[in-house]
């Protein structure tokens, strides 16, 4: 930006302690255009000067040095303007105070820091520096150019999958007016839920049996223009970006392409493997069969035992026959429980007087199912008990004999019934192959199925759509074990993800997390060495590389965290209002002390959506930071690029600091890995700082979640003593 | 032609993900909250299930979402009294109470050092007092006080309006009524805990030690009452045995009959923060059935190993004080052995049930079922615990799901 034009506030405490005539004259030195000051920036009087001043000088940028760009964001925005926000407020005159001989904290800002120098001249030596790196910033911003792909984008969704999930799916995006083009691997559409007689009831009172809901939900799928039907058609391969994906479905022997905009996963589950289950009598046993064996039986209306064909008078239900074991599925399958207590009426149904029992560890109706869990209990003629199951063998005249231990009336328990009904669970079809056959650099699946047992889960709790690939959303069975219920809402949900994104592409914006972000990364492939950093630490698979090792960029799957960036040895990646030559521009804009005052100096790189909001937070509490330490928000850890570090250390910085957020298997980075790699890269950095003579400690990095606020607080003094256990950085005032 | 407008009911997560997600896709949305500030039943929680991670931290991205989006207007404080008209174009009465901090406020709080009068803060379930111009959370969004005047002590206005130098106190603010137009609405209004008092035999409300499950949330939260120690109430303690009272008004045809799905998990959880406060601390939770369902199956296996947890299947028929050391007994019998258990703990902790936050008020125009969740009708789409119990996981699934129904409503036209 050429014309920068810097608004301190003097409210909220800032004129009180800083000198503003001084903090004036240090954004002049930067070379600000225009310098105001003013009480009350967020004021209706305040924001009608700025706009006022900014048509006056003819600024395209204006530096707010106020209070955080948390608050009043709504305030201090121009349009067409770049805007800066310096926080003064909770980044200096909240957060900073002169401490006395024991610890505590004094008012006046007159006392002494150090031999000849006032704790106020270090506060304004903060203010000065921060000055100067919004002006700095600013200097370096270059507005964002909403990316518009050369190639033509389509609009239309491809669902995979025709059950319950799939179905829905397809459904509510071609009444919301979208185009849909629909795989099944099957013949026929309607998924699991096409082969069973009935299911519990998916709306309130949900608490009876009604017939399946999955034919009406062909019809019309089946009579809807705007969907586009394959069967027994499975996905070949998928390339290119949302937007531009290009897929290959085969068909038969037949290969047709279709350009999609964008994805819903919804490839369903498969009933877990009965012949693994040999310990509870299956494979065996010609009476022991699985529910899915017992739900035919159900529908064909023909409940004879496999044995003789006997007619079945009596079931026994054996809850989570493979699940919740490690040895099988060490997850629960949600569904199971209910199905049995449904099944158990269909028996009870077919012929009154049989028996049904259920033996279960814990009954898991869940929520409003209880309802369902309530109506078939006031059936007498279905017993249910918890129990543990410790035998199951051949009976006399067919029967199969059970002995259940540890029930609830305290006593082992040995019943003869026709045929024993095994509850097995769900295995996600993603937990054997890929589906999605992605031809991108970082492999064919999407990387969260290893988190999640091959569920196409999210890491995220409060965003359960967010896969590490753009524009492909899960839903149903194969994105969690779940009712149909559930699987009804969760398709509609995936569905209304594939549209935003469609919409975010033709925006010319970023998808979730950075939504409003226009900007996105370029790179200057002259400069490039192949090094591939970029294209194998990229979280989301946005870089595929060409066969000479060069990055293949695909913007639409970026989500703009800047990890190529960090990642880039070259520093040939930016993003138009976010850059190397940014962050290097604002380090050297501060002044740096001269050598013998053991005035340290520290700079920490803070994750902006964790670290960043408990330092604001720490700073309503008046919880008290070093003087020394100056703070530059980034987007992730991972867009820290080592260089970084080398210019901070070059311009005298005595250590640097990063704060991340938690890695590990409960990660909380919204971009996936951004503290952990900044962690190994500073491991190398440990080499760099050896060669200059600098002690490897002068790097840190710490972790810490955005409710750790006296952590992150602990975690920086502790961090400023044992740099001050150091000698100056002798680069400092070259 | 119908208005394009969607309205969301209710801000917290269903809400708060509700209105990004429509207002992403290109919708105009209106968001009202009944409180001071945005964020809801998630706001007051330490962390979430079976992440453990801090709900502020996804707070803090929709917010973002929300700053950056002007697609969203936000109205607190605000409820809706009734719903005319149809789908595409409703007509919805509202009535917004006076918060008496103007847009001026910046939230230096300056006016909170000089005010003497104090409240209960409801938002740490009665754990502590604020004053009476307070900021309704640590992580409020807006950014803003909000005055109690009930609750200010004799010559605190003045004081108070001498202390703001941004002319931001305004005591003369009235209760409006307005209309709304939309042509969808999105109802989450979440739920409430059940009523504990109505337990009578759980001692709540007569015993000091005798604490609810949000309460629990509260006293680990580091910005709670206690700056995230677990202490009980009558002596401010760290508590080594406590009780979990599983289904506390839940799965019980004279309270609440459904299941409220997060009550186990959260119990699983209140041990490990007892196990962190003390790794000693022993958890005893009394129980009908554990449920964990999913994946969250993994979280029930944590809860094991990173806490001292007894189960015991049972459901709990009594709970006693002991007057000398304010200790409990609690009496259930456990159904494994049939035998009658009574277990001395220093703290008991009810995991109470949800009921809908709307049960008990008439809305016109909204339909609920006998226990006060909204049914889905037409253009009105129902989402998170307002529709049935959930987690939050599948709140957020529901929330954004009700999106793609008010869009279709509005394209219907």
């Amino acid at each position: 930006m050429e014309k920068v034009g810097v608004f301190i506030c003097t409210s909220c405490d800032i004129a009180k302690r800083l000198n503003i005539e001084d903090l004036e004259a240090a954004a002049r030195d930067q070379g600000a255009a225009a310098v105001y000051s003013r009480e009350f920036l967020c004021s209706k009087e305040g924001r009608e000067f700025i706009e006022s001043k900014i048509k006056e000088d003819g600024l395209d940028a204006v530096c707010i040095c106020a209070c955080s760009p948390r608050v009043n964001w709504d305030v201090f925005n121009f349009d067409g303007v770049a805007v800066e926000r310096v926080s003064l407020r909770e980044g200096v005159v909240w957060s900073r105070f002169p401490v006395g001989e024991n610890g505590e904290i004094l008012e006046d800002d007159s006392v002494e820091y150090v031999e000849g120098v006032s704790f106020k001249d270090e506060l304004m030596a903060l203010a000065k520096d921060y000055v100067k790196m919004g002006v700095a910033k600013l200097q370096s911003y270059q507005h964002p150019v909403p990316y518009k792909p050369e190639d033509q984008i389509s609009k239309t969704i491809l669902v995979i999958g025709g059950g319950v999930a799939g179905l829905t799916a397809a459904i509510e995006s071609a009444k919301a007016g979208y185009d849909v083009v629909l795989v099944e691997k099957e013949k026929e559409l309607g998924g699991f839920v096409r082969k069973m007689k009935a299911h519990c009831a998916i709306k309130p009172p949900y608490k009876d049996i009604v017939p399946p809901i999955v034919e009406d939900l062909i019809k019309e799928v089946e009579s809807n223009e705007k969907i586009k039907v394959y069967k027994g058609a499975q996905i070949e391969k998928i390339s290119g970006a949302p937007g531009m994906f290009d897929v290959k479905i085969k068909q038969g022997g037949k290969e047709i392409e279709e350009r999609i905009g964008a994805i819903v996963l919804a490839a369903g589950f498969k009933p877990y493997d009965a012949s693994k289950l040999e310990h509870l009598g299956y494979g065996k046993i010609k009476n022991v069969i699985t529910n899915v064996q017992f739900e035919e039986m159900a529908k064909a209306g023909n409940f004879k035992r496999p044995s003789d064909g006997a007619p079945i008078k009596s079931v026994l239900f054996v809850q989570c026959a493979g699940q919740r074991d490690e040895n099988h599925l060490p997850y629960c399958s949600g569904y199971c429980c209910l199905a049995s207590l449904k099944q158990a009426k269909y028996i009870r149904e077919a012929d009154p007087d049989a028996k049904a029992y259920i033996i279960y560890d814990y009954m898991r109706t869940m929520g409003i199912y209880e309802n369902f869990y309530k109506n078939i209990q006031d059936d007498p003629g279905i017993f249910l008990t918890k129990g543990k199951i410790t035998e199951i063998s051949e009976g006399e005249d067919g029967k199969v004999k059970v002995i259940v231990e540890e029930t609830l009336l305290g006593e082992t328990l040995e019943i003869e019934v026709d045929v024993v009904v095994l509850a097995v669970g769900m295995v996600p079809v993603t937990a054997e192959e890929s589906v999605l056959n992605l031809e991108y650099r970082q492999g064919p699946a999407l990387p969260e199925l290893e988190l999640f047992y091959g569920y196409a889960d999210s890491n995220f709790i409060c965003f359960p759509y967010e896969t590490r690939r753009t524009g492909i959303y899960a839903a149903g069975a194969v994105h969690q074990p779940m009712t149909i219920q559930q699987a009804i809402e969760d398709a509609r949900g995936a569905a209304l993800k594939a549209i935003q994104c469609l919409v975010a592409i033709e925006e010319g914006h970023a998808v979730h997390p950075r939504t409003w972000d226009f900007a996105y990364p370029e790179f200057n492939l002259k400069m490039c060495t192949q090094c591939k950093r970029c294209t194998e630490e990229c979280p989301f698979g946005a870089l595929n590389e060409d066969e000479k090792g060069f990055p293949i960029q695909f913007v639409t799957r970026c989500r703009r965290c800047g990890t190529c960036f960090g990642a880039c040895p070259q520093r040939i990646i930016s993003f138009k209002d976010y850059s190397v030559d940014m962050i290097t521009n604002m380090i050297q804009a501060t002044e740096m002390p001269e050598q013998g005052y053991y005035l340290y100096r520290l700079l920490a790189f803070v994750c902006e959506n964790d670290a960043f909001p408990a330092l604001d937070m720490a700073a309503y509490k008046k919880y008290n930071l070093p003087v020394s330490l100056r703070i530059i928000p980034v987007r992730c850890l991972g867009s820290v690029n080592v260089s970084f570090i080398k210019d901070a250390m070059s311009k005298g910085f005595d250590g640097i600091l990063l704060l991340g957020c938690k890695y590990g298997e409960y990660y909380q980075c919204h971009f996936i890995k951004g503290s952990e790699l900044a962690n190994r890269r500073m491991e190398n950095v440990a080499e760099t700082l050896q060669q200059l003579a600098l002690e490897p400690e002068r790097v840190t990095l710490h972790t810490v979640a955005i409710d750790e606020v006296e952590e992150a607080v602990k975690k920086i003094k502790e961090f400023e003593e044992e740099m001050k256990g150091f000698d100056e950085n002798p680069f400092k005032g070259w | 032609m119908a208005n394009s407008t969607i309205l969301v009911v209710g801000g917290g997560i269903s809400g708060v993900t509700a209105a990004v997600e429509a207002a992403e896709v290109g919708y105009e949305v209106v968001l009202v909250e009944k409180e001071p500030t945005l964020g809801g039943r998630v706001a007051q929680l330490k962390w979430y299930f079976p992440k453990l991670c801090p709900p502020a931290c996804g707070l803090e991205i929709n917010y973002r979402r929300i700053k950056t989006n002007p697609r969203i207007k936000v109205y607190t404080m605000t409820e809706v009294l009734g719903i005319s008209g149809g789908p595409g174009n409703y007509k919805v009465r509202l009535k917004k109470k006076p918060r008496y901090v103007n847009e001026n406020c910046t939230a230096c709080g300056e006016c909170e050092k000089v005010c003497e009068g104090e409240r209960i803060s409801e938002f740490d379930f009665g754990l502590r007092k604020t004053k009476a111009i307070y900021l309704p959370c640590p992580f409020a969004f807006p950014m803003r006080y909000v005055l109690d005047k009930d609750a200010l002590a004799p010559g605190d206005l003045e004081r108070i309006m001498q202390a703001c130098k941004y002319n931001a106190i305004d005591p003369d603010m009235k209760e409006e009524e307005f209309e709304l137009e939309a042509g969808a609405i999105i109802w989450a209004t979440g739920w409430k805990p059940y009523d504990a008092t109505k337990l009578d035999n759980l001692g709540y409300g007569k015993f000091e030690n005798v604490i609810t499950n949000m309460q629990m949330e509260r006293l680990a939260s580091p910005w709670g009452p206690t700056g995230g120690k677990i202490l009980r109430p009558s002596d401010n303690t760290p508590p080594k045995r406590v009780a979990f009272v599983q289904c506390a008004g839940s799965r019980d045809e004279n309270h609440l009959p459904y299941c409220s799905y997060i009550c186990c998990l959260a119990s699983l959880k209140h041990s490990i923060y007892l196990a962190q406060n003390d790794p000693e601390a022993e958890s005893l939770i009394f129980y009908i059935d554990i449920r964990t369902p999913g994946r969250y199956e993994k979280f029930l296996k944590r809860a094991q190993e990173e806490a001292k947890i007894t189960f015991i299947k049972g459901k709990v028929a009594k709970v006693e004080e002991d007057p000398e050391t304010k200790d409990l007994i609690v009496t259930a019998e456990d159904t494994l052995s049939g035998k009658k258990v009574h277990e001395k703990v220093n703290m008991v902790v009810l995991a109470l049930g949800m009921e809908p936050s709307i049960k008990g008020l008439e809305i016109s125009g909204l339909k609920v079922d006998e226990n006060g969740f909204v049914i889905t009708d037409n253009g009105i789409i129902a989402c998170g615990c307002a529709k049935m119990p959930l987690d939050v996981m599948t709140s957020n699934e529901t929330a954004t799901g009700a999106v793609i129904k008010a869009i279709q409503t509005i394209l219907r036209g």
